[in-house]
């Protein structure tokens, strides 16, 4: 096959993580046959699984979770007891003894406390995913978990459940399935506990349930809304206000077991029947018939296969891998696949990475700041041991990691991260990273590693004419070629 | 981050030190001087100037009939406003640098013209390369010749000043010799120059990402001011003063490090580069402060300092169209501090007619820097001209130390 250098831009670029630096070949991989490159990860889907020693199971992380508050609940009330006591002391004692009771440090700082269950849990799964992203070969596979992430996203800003779930969350809803069916991925999701607190279902009660019927609480709408408006239909494709409540109600008893775990192991997904809103239920125009927790697998299973779910899904897809504005002839295609595989994702991936619309399209869209953090640890050929760097750029280009600001997670285009703001403190970043770099790393090689002949005359003599190595390598980072994709 | 070079990581017990936009590293002991008994404890600091200093307008050689027009608009001149400092019946220096005018008529300060490294072609990083490595060529840049020097000198007691370990160690001094280290560990902003360059780069090939980066960057409203944001290197300057400042603290101390290499970004100044006012005098002012900073800081240790600043390679000697210079070759090298022999201007000069310059565009250089680092070396460190020539400065036994340098 004919070396083709800018086909390998858009293969490491738009469908991938980037060139990784080093020995690692990958532009000229990808020059030597851009599609397979690429169509190389779909055959092992397992590669998207992560499995680690230091990872738990949400189950196991609920337990943690559950015993740290406790433990937290505990202190508090001892420490309120002792205040009061202490108050107590002091309104007994002569004023003369007050000066005594606290001697107060004055340059001692309190020494920073060590990260709780949470935050550890937290890092460990982000620094698990940093790492996958770090030496996935292109990388397209770990672009398809981000997009699946973001799709079915979570917020740790949720609460403290969210925050010690969101990996697993990840790792168990999503990972296992972004090559499988959606309908799966659309069950796992939803079924998962980080999903059902995230969109307050443990809180839904039927209101003719039995629960219901003793009760102080009622319906929640947000998931059965947000499933159908965010996760498979799409907003304004014909479902109504009734259809929410519906949805809502079928979703009833979807929860998770507590701390006590009567219903089931703690922190695992349980359906109560208790809460569950009983009787035939009209969504969508079918009838679907009480028969418990397979009522809305079955309500879930019809939704995915509807035609606006297709068209929904592929219009997000060819969004986030090829241009703002979706070509509709892509879509469509996609959007066809989609629905005569059943929602097979392997080959709605495999019809994306084979339509020539995918490659001609032009390299309008901005790489996120996930994405440019991880393509600028690859060139540097950098396995981070820690994910505090990448964690504070997140933070700081507006991307925090499973960190939204919504349910319709972080937005999907250029308005959003080639914004004047963000790229003036993405210039900045680069900088910071670029200082870190040593004399021993020419920019002009590494210009060569992620872009070779396909890299811009302008770009290549403003990196040759740079005043240093720090300041070169830092354009580098924001030049077109490693910035568009 | 690279650490090929033997690093100590001590407490941040310097937390002043945390600023600025310069590298700093130190060797990690205190040689044992042979000289040591005599009274003399010398101190070494080597700084390099990134991007290629102007020699041609930091010290302008105004008796040369040539150079007024080919420096043009930004020429110095004897008299007006803005006159430059005489330093002797040819040479005048800047005006934005009467610290050095002082340490010069003090004969604490002098200047090495029409010096190059053996470096003749116009790549900052391969010039600097072989600036730092002490190589003759690019491509070398496991160590630096400052550190190879050291592991020549006979190893006294750890220094015990804390320094934090930043970003990474000037070339100059990487290598094999144990050196402790500091840089700005967070820049918090990238540099204006920077910046420019890549908002250059994006209005060629990408007008959105330029549009939207101009705007991140307010470029309408400082352009409104009436300013320029190349001419005002304002992260540099300051920058410049507080890493001196608190280099002369570290190495005034009785366990503080006797050597050290610091660089100072910023020097490439291919447009509005300024003549007695604009970008370059704000970087020579920002120098000038910094040799102020270690002639205080030292204090009694000033009369055993030497000072060495060098440049990559100078600039076209005449100006181009956007009132700037390009890549060059000859150059000046800066000497300053109580141990030098000052009050002199060293040089061949070459002459500016066109048929004198090299390539019929730069400065030729009639001095070799690495003679001048040798005399430094070897007069003040007491390293032998075989060591010199052999692990120091690789294949140059041709280039002899030049003579005299320090009192």
């Amino acid at each position: 096959m004919a070396r083709d250098p800018q086909a390998a831009l858009v293969a490491l670029n738009r469908f991938g993580f980037g060139a990784r630096g080093g020995a690692s070949g990958d532009f000229i991989n990808a020059a030597s046959d851009p599609r397979g490159f690429v169509a190389a990860e779909l055959q092992r889907p397992a590669a998207a699984l992560i499995e680690s020693p230091a990872l738990q199971s949400t189950s196991v992380l609920a337990s943690e979770l559950f015993d740290f508050q406790l433990e937290q609940k505990a202190k508090r009330e001892a420490d309120a007891k002792a205040a009061a006591a202490k108050t107590a002391m002091a309104s007994q004692e002569p004023a003369a003894m007050m000066g005594k009771a606290a001697p107060t440090p004055t340059n001692v700082r309190p020494p920073k406390p060590a990260p709780n269950v949470i935050q550890r849990t937290f890092r460990a799964e982000a620094l698990a995913r940093i790492q996958r992203a770090s030496i996935a070969e292109c990388g397209f596979l770990e672009r398809l978990v981000t997009f699946w992430s973001n799709h079915f996203c979570v917020s740790v800003s949720k609460g403290q459940p969210a925050r010690i779930w969101a990996g697993a969350f990840e790792r168990e809803a999503i990972r296992p399935h972004v090559l499988g069916h959606f309908a799966d991925m659309l069950k796992a999701v939803e079924q998962h506990p980080a999903m059902l607190f995230f969109l307050d279902n443990q809180q839904s009660i039927g209101p003719n349930s039995r629960a219901g019927q003793r009760g102080k609480r009622g319906l929640n709408e947000n998931l059965a809304r947000e499933i159908m408006e965010l996760h498979t239909l799409g907003v304004g494709s014909g479902y109504t206000q009734a259809d929410v409540v519906a949805l809502a109600k079928i979703l009833t008893g979807w929860t998770y077991a507590g701390r006590q775990g009567r219903l089931g192991e703690a922190g695992s997904f349980i359906f109560n029947v208790n809460a569950h809103e009983p009787g035939t239920i009209v969504l969508l125009g079918k009838s679907y018939p009480d028969n418990n927790v397979a009522q809305g697998e079955a309500a879930l299973a019809d939704i995915a296969r509807r035609p606006a779910t297709a068209t929904f899904i592929a219009t997000k897809l060819v969004r986030h891998f090829v241009a703002d504005d979706p070509p509709p002839a892509l879509v469509t295609h996609l959007a066809d696949v989609f629905r005569k595989t059943d929602g097979d994702l392997r080959a709605v991936s495999h019809a994306l990475v084979g339509a020539d619309d995918a490659w001609r399209a032009p390299m309008t869209k901005m790489r996120s700041p996930y994405e440019f953090l991880i393509a600028t640890g690859r060139l540097m050929a950098q396995i981070p041991e820690d994910p505090g760097r990448y964690l504070y750029g997140l933070n700081v280009l507006g991307q925090p990691l499973w960190t939204p600001a919504g349910p319709n997670g972080f937005a999907d285009t250029n308005a959003a991260w080639a914004a004047p703001e963000g790229m003036k403190l993405r210039l900045d970043i680069a900088a910071q990273v670029a200082s870190r770099i040593g004399d021993n790393r020419d920019p002009r090689e590494m210009l060569d590693l992620i872009a070779a002949d396909a890299a811009s005359s302008d770009t290549r003599q403003t990196i040759a004419r740079a005043e240093t190595r720090q300041q070169a390598f830092a354009l580098l980072l924001m030049s077109p070629e490693f910035q568009r994709r | 981050m690279e650490c090929c070079e033997s690093r100590t990581s001590l407490a941040v017990t310097r937390r002043w030190l945390l600023l600025g936009g310069a590298s700093f590293a130190a060797w990690a002991y205190l040689p044992k001087f042979a000289r040591a008994a005599g009274g003399r404890d010398p101190r070494l600091i080597v700084v390099i100037l990134r991007g290629a200093l102007d020699g041609l307008a930091a010290v302008a050689p105004a008796g040369d009939p040539d150079y007024a027009d080919l420096h043009g608009t930004i020429a110095l001149t004897r008299d007006g406003p803005h006159a430059a400092t005489e330093l002797d019946s040819f040479f005048v220096l800047h005006p934005s640098m009467p610290q050095f005018a002082r340490m010069y008529r003090e004969k604490h300060a002098a200047v090495v013209h029409a010096v190059a490294t053996p470096y003749r072609e116009r790549s900052h990083f391969d010039g600097q390369d072989v600036l730092e490595s002490g190589f003759a060529g690019p491509g070398r840049v496991q160590s630096g010749w400052l550190n190879r020097a050291l592991a020549a000198l006979p190893r006294g007691e750890r220094v015990s000043s804390a320094l934090a370990v930043g970003a990474t160690a000037p070339l100059v001094l990487r290598g094999a010799a144990p050196t402790v280290g500091w840089a700005p560990v967070n820049l918090p902003q990238a540099a204006d120059d920077t910046a420019m360059r890549l908002f250059d780069l994006y209005k060629h090939r990408d007008p959105v990402l330029a549009q939207a980066l101009s705007q991140g960057l307010q470029l309408d409203k400082i352009a409104a001011r009436g300013e320029d944001m190349r001419a005002k290197p304002r992260n540099g300057i300051g920058a410049m003063q507080i890493t001196a400042r608190g280099v002369a603290k570290l190495m005034a101390e009785e366990d503080g490090p006797r050597i050290a290499a610091l660089a100072f970004d910023g020097w490439d100044t291919h447009a509005n580069e300024g003549g007695p006012v604009g970008r370059l005098a704000q970087l020579l002012s920002g120098l000038d402060g910094a040799f102020a900073e270690f002639e205080s800081g030292l204090g009694a240790h000033w009369r055993d300092t030497a000072i060495v600043v060098a440049t990559e390679f100078g600039r076209t000697a005449r100006i181009n169209g956007t009132q700037g210079t390009d890549h060059g070759t000859g150059t000046v090298a800066l000497l300053a501090g109580g141990a030098v022999k000052g009050g002199r201007v060293i040089a061949d000069w070459p002459g500016l007619k066109t048929a004198n310059l090299y390539q019929n565009r730069d400065l030729a250089p009639t001095t070799d820097l690495r003679a001048v680092l040798k005399g430094l070396l070897r007069d003040h460190l007491g390293i032998s001209e075989r060591v010199l020539a052999g692990s120091v400065f690789p294949d140059s036994a041709a280039v002899k130390p030049m003579q005299g340098l320090l009192v």
